[in-house]
């Protein structure tokens, strides 16, 4: 192999921004290719199921516009991996629409492959009657129904795509959904890297200057060597420590020494780490355990319903004493008044109480104190679902003026019962949408097969 | 340091929740020094049972529990009550649960 191949990967998230000093501090220490990963299903169900983009599209435009130009002229790749955030077929569009637009903007040229990660309910179903479709968290086998429910399906692809793309002369690759180490660890493989430690770096540097201080959205550059891997920041001011870089692999995972992936297990037991000199840090012994045939993570979104809210304040010590009495009684006068128009079974509302239980539920240990006191303000937050945006718009007024006037023991404050930020008080929200495939496809002989490329010849100077 | 119950909040450098995938929460509790790890790790106060009572599951819904020496941490994973994002999902990453730990208070070293 080449003795060494250096990353560079930016920073951890396109569009979370990057300070140009630290881009032009990894230029000049001259990587062999720009790896961005786009994507996270952190933000929850929304993007996947909608198609929406988590990120800001002019952020998005102003990290690609500085790292397109630098990595051409370097001649070296730039990978984008889970491009858009979800990776789906809308997300990677927008993503090549930003790049195509920079061309023109930048007058520049290049060979560019393109890497759909979507696929059909069809290959699903199929995959599901043969038995190998597998749950593993998501705690319910897949159903028909939840695959009709979803309008993108995708599969975290592995590093072989990428890896068919560098070969092929890929000056810029665009993926959709792929798992997260997948885009840095290509080119080090390629060049013949031990896969243990070029996934390994792949799963650090993915989330860019995570492993540095002082913290920020900054990039990191990773030189992967025969029998270990070094990581520095791209600010030469900042420091990666071997705390930050051995806790790296605790960051939204289950199980620190071992990690499930498409081709089979990244096993960090005899991982070891070294602080080279202040801000350097070497990492030996991650190995990887290949498995027989390999499995991808399908992952899924459906929608559930259209959501209104209203958000309230309430300061009366007498009402936040019987605030749960009080808003009982909004819930049968909605059953009631609803009843015959809008079945209860149909809609979901709740009420969430900030300073109370707002954010842990009946879990709150706060509420378990023998000298727990009421808070001296609530936020109290009404949101519907329901089929229709006119019901759950109709659920949340009715519940807001009832809100408003109930009456409760003791009442003083007898002119209204919530402090009401807005007029109007209550606005619909962006639909509602949840997780429904979150499952393994096994048995995956080919991993190249299931993510063709397309190939496009972008010339901004046309 | 050595005679009496000390806050976990006063030993641990990192205490935090966040999600691993939709449908899992991971909490991480970190340690700055050898001794606090240390001391924490035999105390059992954040072994399986601890963390199921805390967060009123069963222990079969601690998925994982791990004492990562490397990291000088202790991790355990447990199963979410509703998926990130679903309707009645009150924390979306998972990132602002992890109050019960704070209270946990940890006998001296032995």
């Amino acid at each position: 192999m080449s003795t060494m191949t250096r990353i560079y990967a930016p920073l951890g998230m396109l569009g979370y921004g990057f300070p140009e000093a630290s881009l032009e501090a990894a230029v000049a220490a001259r990587p062999d290719i720009f790896v961005v990963d786009g994507g996270s299903i952190d933000p929850g169900p929304y993007y996947l199921g909608s198609g929406a983009s988590f990120t800001n599209p002019v952020m998005v435009h102003r990290d690609l516009s500085l790292l397109l130009p630098k990595a051409l002229g370097l001649g070296v790749p730039l990978i984008i991996g889970s491009a858009g955030g979800s990776g789906a077929r809308p997300h990677l569009d927008r993503t090549l629409e930003v790049i195509r637009r920079i061309a023109q903007e930048q007058g520049l040229r290049f060979r560019m492959a393109v890497i759909p990660s979507d696929v059909s309910p069809e290959v699903v179903r199929d995959a599901m009657r043969r038995g190998e479709v597998v749950d593993f968290e998501a705690g319910h086998e897949l159903t028909d129904t939840d695959v009709d429910s979803c309008r993108h399906i995708v599969a975290q692809m592995g590093v072989e795509p990428f890896i068919a793309a560098l070969q092929a002369g890929a000056d810029v690759i665009v993926a959709g959904r792929a798992y997260d180490a997948a885009g840095p660890a290509a080119l080090p493989l390629l060049n013949g890297a031990d896969p243990g430690l070029a996934f390994h770096m792949g799963k650090i540097v993915e989330c860019g200057a995570q492993v540095a201080l002082p913290r920020a959205s900054d990039g990191v550059l990773a030189d992967v060597y025969t029998d270990r891997f070094e990581i520095e920041p791209a600010d030469p001011e900042k420091r990666c420590t071997v705390p930050l870089v051995a806790g790296h692999t605790l960051y939204e995972k289950s199980d620190p020494y071992l990690h499930s992936m498409p081709s089979g297990k990244l096993d960090l037991h005899d991982a070891t780490y070294e602080q080279l000199d202040g801000r350097r840090v070497a990492v030996r012994g991650s190995a990887f355990r290949p498995a027989t045939t390999g499995s991808l993570k399908l992952e899924g979104a459906a929608f559930v319903g259209y959501r209104s809210v209203c958000i309230a304040g309430v300061r009366d010590p007498i009402l936040i004493a019987n605030l749960d009495e009080m808003l009982s009684s909004v819930r049968r006068k909605l059953a009631v008044e609803l009843g015959g128009r809008i079945p209860a079974e149909s809609y979901r509302l709740q009420f969430r109480i900030y300073g109370h239980s707002g954010v842990m539920g009946a879990l709150e240990p706060e509420l378990r104190r023998p000298d727990r006191r009421d808070p001296y303000e609530i936020g109290l937050l009404i949101d519907a679902v329901a089929p229709t945006q006119s019901e759950a718009d109709t659920i949340v007024a009715l519940a807001r003026s009832a809100s408003l006037h109930m009456g409760y023991a003791g009442r003083k404050a007898t002119a209204g019962n919530v402090a009401f930020p807005y007029s109007p008080a209550e606005f619909p929200a962006p639909p509602a949408y949840e997780f429904r495939i979150y499952h393994l496809l096994t048995g995956i002989e080919d991993p190249e097969a299931m993510f063709p490329i397309t190939w496009e010849d972008v010339d901004g100077e046309q | 340091m050595a005679n009496s119950d000390a806050p976990l909040a006063d030993l641990a450098a990192i205490i935090r929740s966040k999600n691993a995938g939709p449908f899992r929460l991971t909490l991480d509790v970190i340690f700055d020094d050898e001794a606090s790890f240390r001391r924490v790790s035999a105390s059992g106060v954040l072994a399986r049972e601890r963390i199921a009572e805390l967060y009123a599951i069963d222990v079969s819904d601690v998925t994982d529990h791990t004492i990562y020496p490397e990291g000088r941490a202790i991790k355990a994973t447990i199963v979410r009550a509703t998926s990130s994002g679903s309707v009645e999902d009150a924390d979306v990453y998972g990132c602002q649960q992890h109050a019960p730990l704070l209270t946990i208070m940890v006998p001296p070293a032995v």
